[in-house]
């Protein structure tokens, strides 16, 4: 039909199209584009440009920017084209836009009225081309001028049009779903011919023509996401539907190499897998359908793979029918065993879905699974791994596990690897055998991808090694915590290691790398000192090896050993006293007063492996009550409370919000307050420190305790006291051991880590025989101890299944869908309404298959639609299993809380105290630092919940 | 059959293998204004706006060296992400292995690509959408072509790249398949022809 020049272009376009194809370099084809488009603005706008000739050049103008060049100068052209009476001209103009534009456009309210005034043509083709348009450029907010006709449209005798006016329903869908419900409640009559047009869609399923029935499967799938209940009395529509297509009852046209109107039965088996979700009715109504299409199809083309597959995605989503099962188990075997690529990755795809049904399918796959991981093609491979992901277990952990670190260092995509490393971590935060391979993984991730993984990860880390097992097992504690170091150690030299990584190293060194003795003091600290080197761009880092050094020196103090300091060490504290950044200067005067001490002193503001201690902190301040009496006796003003206060009391709530600000960034706002002289400065605030500490010298000297009023300089003391004593915090760090809600879920964490240990144990014991550590030398073999590590071979059949139901549990756990599921059927039993009559037949658009269908008044009917939407959700939301609903908010509050709290606290405990911007606020108003106390206290109770993983917990619930 | 007149697409004695003779590297640049926050931006909105829809991200015919035969987007993106985009899905492409699967993942999406002769035809589709259907969707579309212009190559696409889009405008509208029927297509096809 068609060749080249057979369509009017002229010579021009033509030519233009084959110098570009000839160009040999970019420089030469941008010539001859940036040429044409000076052609093209010179032309276009000449006043008498032949229609014609218009439409050309605005084709040519699509082909510009398609070559990636601006066009933009001619949009406006395009517009007018709409605008034309002539259907040729008026359908490139649309074309045009619609490539040009997107929906959001200034020029699109230019377009709109066209669109209007073509949805009424009586020319079908000219409304055609006006839904087309519609459904790229109609947005949120021109919707409502344009619904009623395209929902008017639904009943235009043209199939062509009806089948369109649906897809931009759909689009209209899609752009907002959101603005369903709005629209529902606002404008009440664009909400309901909205939905007019939804259950018009119903009806339509038993249109005549089957490209608008299949064109009507997409709103309704949509429809069906948002609310599954509305739509349950379909199931048999839809049921009967598949059958008939599956039975080749539809034109022949459809048929698709030799398979009956597949990506309709595609599309039905999406919505199917919807409704039968959890549904045991529903379910039961599809399983002879299913069973009937995958007997029947052909397993030679893709096609016919693809609704089989589809087909197993159905049956691994709705109430699983044994029989069926086993079905879908033969697809898979066969796919996987396919030369195929492809099949061979639907094979796997497969097999990750089904496996949560029956987690005993993947045995006899073992070597297919294998090959596919080892395969070159990173798809499949990746693919495998989210199946592995998919099926670990105590007992396979370690190899798999291992696998995918290795997959992890092998990739460079940072999006991909951030993926696998938080699978690593979440892998082995939840199954790991013994905490020392648990630090080694952990090092490993972090070490290759450290940046990438989430900060609370090393929260994680440090709190691990600081508690230990949680047993009373003292012994094992300080063997972990050496074997940390020891790794740790070995490590830290390397080049290039991730902040994250460094301050985990930092910490611990600081906190126990003496504690064994096995180290000197002097070691750790030239370790210590060469990384604060090493990474002299980054503060944290430093902070942290400014800490942990002084954490030594003081251990080494307090245990009365003579120590001196290094002169790196000197040289390094020198040069941060002198630091842009305030926060490591603080750190830097803090340790060179403390150095001064003695050390009795010492060792009460750092006592020896205290990071699990609590402390306790009087917010009344009361030891200051004296120097607060005698302040007042020797004429001090009192105490102004803030509220009483004016001027900076906005700044004051800003700098309440962000008290983490790293001092660097952050400008001080407030003013210093103009020394009065009546009270002047022979209070020396050294008085009052019960541990006869010498303040820090403090950077700035309008700080210094020369103020106002005693109350006020209380505050800086109360300060500098809560400084030191923060310090302290920063070891405690992650600790639950002070309030009650922490303690418990302590217990609850450590109930999980033990049952893990003791779920490893006895797999040990069982399957001592076949469980090789690492994979071994021969190939072959290798495969099938490889195999065996993962499967857990066939020895181990009784106690493979054990584990594989509570890995079954704890996935159940871990998705929420499936949680549901297991609760909803009796509410869903409840709701469903009777099915509806059998038959419906493509012949006949007789369709009493729904109840909705018998357009009598449509609008009545659909207040009915509605309200039953709004009881239908309250019931689901007040029914669902409050205690579920209620555990898992808990549990997913906690996690929250728990992602920034231990970066926050950490924070905090850095930087809150020194920071010599929050001193200013605690100088110039008191209440502030109560205020930070008790966040301080607050935020400390809650970083300290449990890791996020608590199997045990809905195990309990769902079994 | 379908299948033999593939094969005949492929071995097509007009099938421009050479046509094209730029480098690779030098047809698509990435715009440097095209900074990462405003990568970002789009990212988002390719995620968020749709997040909840299966559907069609864009549809891209490219040929070997990366020169846009055919772009069609579903989504709102930005010219310059539009460019980003392309550029990235050639790359992606062109130098698999043909033995390997026609899926790749890209960024959160997924690319179902076919290769016909010189030409790639490129979706891209939700991750956890079925993969097989979109390759077969391909196909049909490229059966499409192949009835219309009757032994379609890339030349007719070059010089009818308007008819192609009005082809796959009655074939996949907002993002979903409107129309399987070949027929059904071809006919509509003639009606508009007929204007001509």
């Amino acid at each position: 039909m068609g060749s080249q020049g057979g369509f009017g272009q002229s010579k021009e376009f033509l030519d233009l199209v084959k110098s570009i194809g000839e160009t040999r370099s970019k420089s030469e084809e941008d010539r001859i584009v940036l040429h044409e488009i000076e052609t093209l603005k010179r032309r276009i706008n000449e006043p008498d440009t032949p229609k014609r000739k218009m439409k050309e050049y605005i084709i040519r103008l699509v082909y510009i920017e398609m070559l990636g060049h601006d066009a933009s100068f001619g949009y406006i052209h395009a517009v007018k084209m709409t605008h034309d009476d002539s259907l040729l001209l008026k359908r490139t103009g649309y074309l045009a836009v619609t490539l040009f534009l997107n929906e959001d456009h200034d020029l699109i309210i230019l377009i709109v009225n066209t669109i209007q005034k073509d949805l009424k043509s009586d020319n079908f083709l000219v409304v055609c081309a006006a839904l087309n348009a519609c459904c790229k450029l109609i947005n949120e907010e021109t919707i409502p001028a344009v619904i009623q006709q395209v929902v008017e449209l639904l009943a235009h005798p043209k199939e062509a049009v009806r089948k369109k006016a649906v897809m931009a329903l759909h689009s209209f869908h899609q752009r907002s779903p959101s603005s369903v419900n709005h629209l529902v409640s606002n404008f009440r009559k664009v909400g309901a011919l909205w939905l007019y047009g939804f259950s018009t869609c119903v009806v339509k399923l038993s249109d005549n023509d089957p490209g608008v029935m299949g064109a009507t499967l997409c709103p309704l799938y949509d429809l069906i996401t948002i609310d599954v209940n509305l739509y349950k009395d379909l199931v048999g529509s839809f049921v009967n539907i598949l059958k008939q297509v599956a039975e080749r009852r539809l034109p022949k046209s459809y048929e698709y190499h030799q398979t009956p109107a597949p990506f309709i039965q595609i599309k039905l088996l999406k919505i199917m897998a919807l409704l039968g979700s959890g549904d045991k009715k529903s379910s039961e109504q599809m399983y002879t359908v299913i069973g009937d299409i995958m007997r029947k199809s052909d397993t030679v083309s893709n096609i016919g793979n693809a609704v089989l597959f589809e087909c197993i995605c159905c049956i691994s989503s709705i109430q699983p029918s044994p029989k069926l099962l086993e079905t879908a188990a033969d697809a898979i075997a066969k796919f996987l065993k396919s030369d195929s690529h492809n099949l061979r990755y639907m094979g796997i795809n497969a097999l990750g879905r089904l496996i949560q049904i029956s987690p005993g399918i993947a045995e006899q796959h073992q070597l297919a699974v294998i090959d596919c991981l080892e395969d070159p093609d990173d798809t499949l491979k990746r693919k495998t791994f989210e199946l592995l992901y998919k099926m670990t277990k105590s007992s396979n952990v370690e190899v798999i596990v291992d696998r995918m670190i290795d997959y992890m260092i092998s990739i460079n995509d940072s999006h991909y690897k951030t993926e696998t490393a938080s699978r690593c971590v979440e892998l082995a935060e939840q199954f790991a055998p013994s905490n020392h391979w648990f630090i080694q993984i952990m090092n490993k991730v972090f070490q290759h991808a450290g940046d990438l993984v989430n900060p609370k990860v090393a929260h994680n880390l440090m709190r691990l090694i600081a508690e230990g097992f949680g047993e009373d097992d003292d012994a094992a504690d300080s063997q972990l915590r050496s074997s940390a170091v020891e790794s740790y150690l070995k490590i830290v030299d390397e080049p290039k290691l991730p902040s994250a990584f460094l301050q985990v190293i930092c910490w611990v060194l600081g906190e126990y790398g003496t504690a064994d003795g096995k180290y000197s003091a002097s070691y750790i600290s030239g370790k210590l000192c060469d990384v604060a080197e090493a990474h002299s761009s980054d503060d944290i880092v430093k902070a942290y090896a400014v800490t942990a050094l002084m954490k030594v020196y003081c251990f080494e103090k307090a245990a009365g050993r003579k120590m001196s300091l290094l002169p790196e060490c000197q040289s390094l504290l020198e040069e941060l006293s002198a630091s842009h950044s305030s926060d490591l200067q603080q750190r830097a005067y803090e340790f060179q007063s403390i150095l001064s001490l003695d050390a009795n002193a010492i060792e009460d503001i750092m006592p020896l492996d205290a990071s699990c201690e609590d402390i306790e902190i009087d917010k009344s301040l009361s030891f200051l009550n004296n120097y607060v009496h005698n302040s007042l006796e020797q004429g001090a003003e009192p105490y102004i409370p803030e509220n009483e206060r004016s001027g900076t009391l906005n700044i004051s709530n800003i700098r309440n919000h962000n008290p983490y600000e790293h001092p660097t960034h952050s400008l001080r706002f407030e003013a210093y307050e103009v020394p009065k002289p009546a009270v002047p400065t022979n209070l020396p605030p050294t008085l009052t420190y019960p541990t006869e500490l010498v303040p820090a010298p403090i950077p700035e000297p309008s700080y210094q305790p020369t103020l106002t009023s005693g109350p006020v300089s209380d505050a800086d003391s109360g300060s500098t006291e809560l400084r030191l004593r923060l310090d302290g915090v920063q070891k405690k760090w992650g600790k639950p051991a002070y309030s009650s809600a922490a303690s418990s879920s302590t217990s609850n964490f450590d109930s999980h880590r033990t049952s893990v240990n003791g779920a490893t144990q006895l797999d040990n014991v069982i399957s001592k025989s076949h469980e090789p550590r690492e994979p071994q030398i021969e190939v072959s073999e290798e495969k099938q101890k490889l195999a065996a590590s993962l499967f857990g071979g066939r020895t181990a059949r009784s106690e493979r299944k054990q584990s594989g139901g509570a890995a079954g549990y704890s996935k159940v756990s871990r998705t929420t869908n499936h949680g549901d599921d297991k609760v909803q059927p009796t509410i869903v039993t409840a709701t469903v309404q009777p099915p509806p009559p059998d038959l419906l037949d493509l012949g006949e658009p007789t369709g009493p298959s729904s109840s909705y269908s018998s357009t009598v008044d449509p609008f009545t009917q659909l207040e009915g639609l509605l309200d039953l939407s709004k009881d239908d959700s309250a019931v689901t939301t007040t029914s669902n299993g409050p205690d579920l609903t209620a555990v898992y908010t808990t549990a997913s509050t906690n996690g929250q809380n728990q992602n920034p709290n231990p970066l926050i606290n950490e924070k905090d405990n850095m930087n809150g105290a020194p920071n010599p911007s929050n001193r200013t606020a605690s100088l110039t108003k008191g209440p502030s630092l109560k205020d930070a106390l008790d966040k301080d206290t607050l935020v400390r109770q809650m970083g300290v919940n449990p890791t996020s993983q608590n199997p045990s917990l809905f195990s309990d619930l769902l079994g | 059959m379908a299948a033999i007149r593939a094969e005949m697409v492929a071995g097509h004695p007009r099938s421009p293998g050479s046509y094209c003779g730029l480098v690779p590297s030098t047809r698509l640049q990435i715009q440097p204004n095209s900074t990462s926050t405003k990568h970002l931006q789009n990212l988002r909105c390719f995620l968020l706006c749709f997040i909840h829809a299966k559907m069609i991200r864009f549809i891209l015919l490219q040929n070997r060296q990366g020169k846009t035969r055919l772009a069609k987007y579903y989504i709102p993106l930005e010219e310059s992400e539009k460019h980003k985009v392309e550029y990235e899905v050639h790359r992606l492409v062109v130098n698999r292995d043909p033995k390997f699967t026609n899926f790749v993942e890209f960024r959160t999406h997924k690319v179902i690509y076919r290769r016909y002769a010189g030409l790639f035809f490129s979706l891209c589709v939700d991750m956890t959408d079925n993969e097989l259907a979109y390759l077969e969707c391909i196909h049909l579309f490229v059966e499409i072509l192949d009835h219309f212009f009757s032994n379609v190559c890339e030349l007719d696409l070059v010089f009818n790249f308007h008819k192609v889009y009005l082809i796959l405008d009655e074939f996949i509208l907002a993002g979903e398949l409107q129309e399987t029927s070949k027929r059904a297509i071809i006919e509509r096809m003639g009606e508009l022809e007929k204007q001509e």
